[in-house]
């Protein structure tokens, strides 16, 4: 790549290893590419949640075709992968905050914290169903 | 532009090019931002969660009842405002990142926070709507 150094001249510089060469299933990149899939995926959320309180406030008929959708099994299985994303992308946000604040750098609390979010995730995935599914009964 | 930047005799020190802080001494600002809306929206995104979760099979009034409640729609708004800026600045980098091309780049951007705002507004409208 040609960049350019802090005065302006041209330099040509190392290129990062692209997709084809770099191992995605290493803890540290998978990790972070998925905290910005599970970010994007976060946005569908907020627009289903846009929508629940638009009907809300509509009235019972609007909101009887969404909580009809959300409790459909499409709906379900959206909500149930909505709720693993929004847990992943909180969980792992709390990580990359400590990586901004400079600690967890090295790559043995790298993994660890990795498997932490992970396993915490899953944990507080189900929590959170078991919560619903009692409410909901 | 940003060749034209590069051309003679550059006016700034390497320190302040590296600082990247123009007249607007806002370098950091958007990476900034999205640190700290991300810091209040974790309580914020506990509350909510949980909070669903419990009305999950609930009829249009116990939803209502819920949303209107003033600690409820105080925090709902709180969120709503939160969770877009900070969609909105995730959506932008992004979108810097993968499209390279500037005039795709900036109506992408510019299509994504006008959704973000339009949204927004909607939800903190249906918010009102129940509570007030």
């Amino acid at each position: 790549m040609i960049g350019r150094r802090t005065d302006g001249t041209p330099i040509r510089r190392p290129l990062s290893p692209h997709l084809q060469v770099y191992d995605m299933a290493q803890m540290t990149s998978a990790t972070s590419i998925a905290s910005r899939i599970t970010g994007v995926i976060w946005t569908v959320g907020l627009l289903i949640l846009v929508w629940w309180l638009l009907a809300a406030a509509a009235g019972p008929r609007a909101y009887a075709t969404v909580s009809w959708f959300l409790s459909s099994w499409l709906g379900v299985l959206g909500l149930f992968g909505l709720t693993a994303a929004a847990w992943y992308h909180t969980l792992n946000g709390v990580r990359h905050l400590a990586y901004d604040a400079g600690f967890g750098f090295d790559i043995p609390t790298t993994y660890k914290t990795g498997r932490a979010v992970i396993i915490g995730t899953a944990v507080a995935t189900i929590l959170t169903w078991i919560i619903a599914l009692t409410a909901w009964a | 532009m940003a060749q034209d930047a590069f051309q003679g005799v550059p006016l700034r020190s390497a320190l302040g090019r590296v600082r990247g802080k123009g007249s607007a001494r806002g370098g950091t600002h958007h990476w900034f931002m999205q640190r700290v809306t991300s810091v209040a929206l974790l309580p914020l995104m506990l509350w909510f969660t949980l909070s669903v979760a419990t009305l999950a099979g609930a009829s249009h009034a116990e939803t209502v009842a819920w949303i209107g409640r003033p600690v409820n729609a105080l925090l709902l708004l709180a969120s709503i405002a939160l969770a877009f800026h900070h969609t909105a600045a995730g959506l932008q980098v992004i979108l810097e990142d993968y499209l390279h091309k500037e005039w795709p780049r900036l109506v992408a951007i510019l299509l994504a926070k006008g959704a973000c705002w339009l949204a927004a507004i909607a939800a903190a409208f249906a918010v009102l709507r129940i509570a007030i």
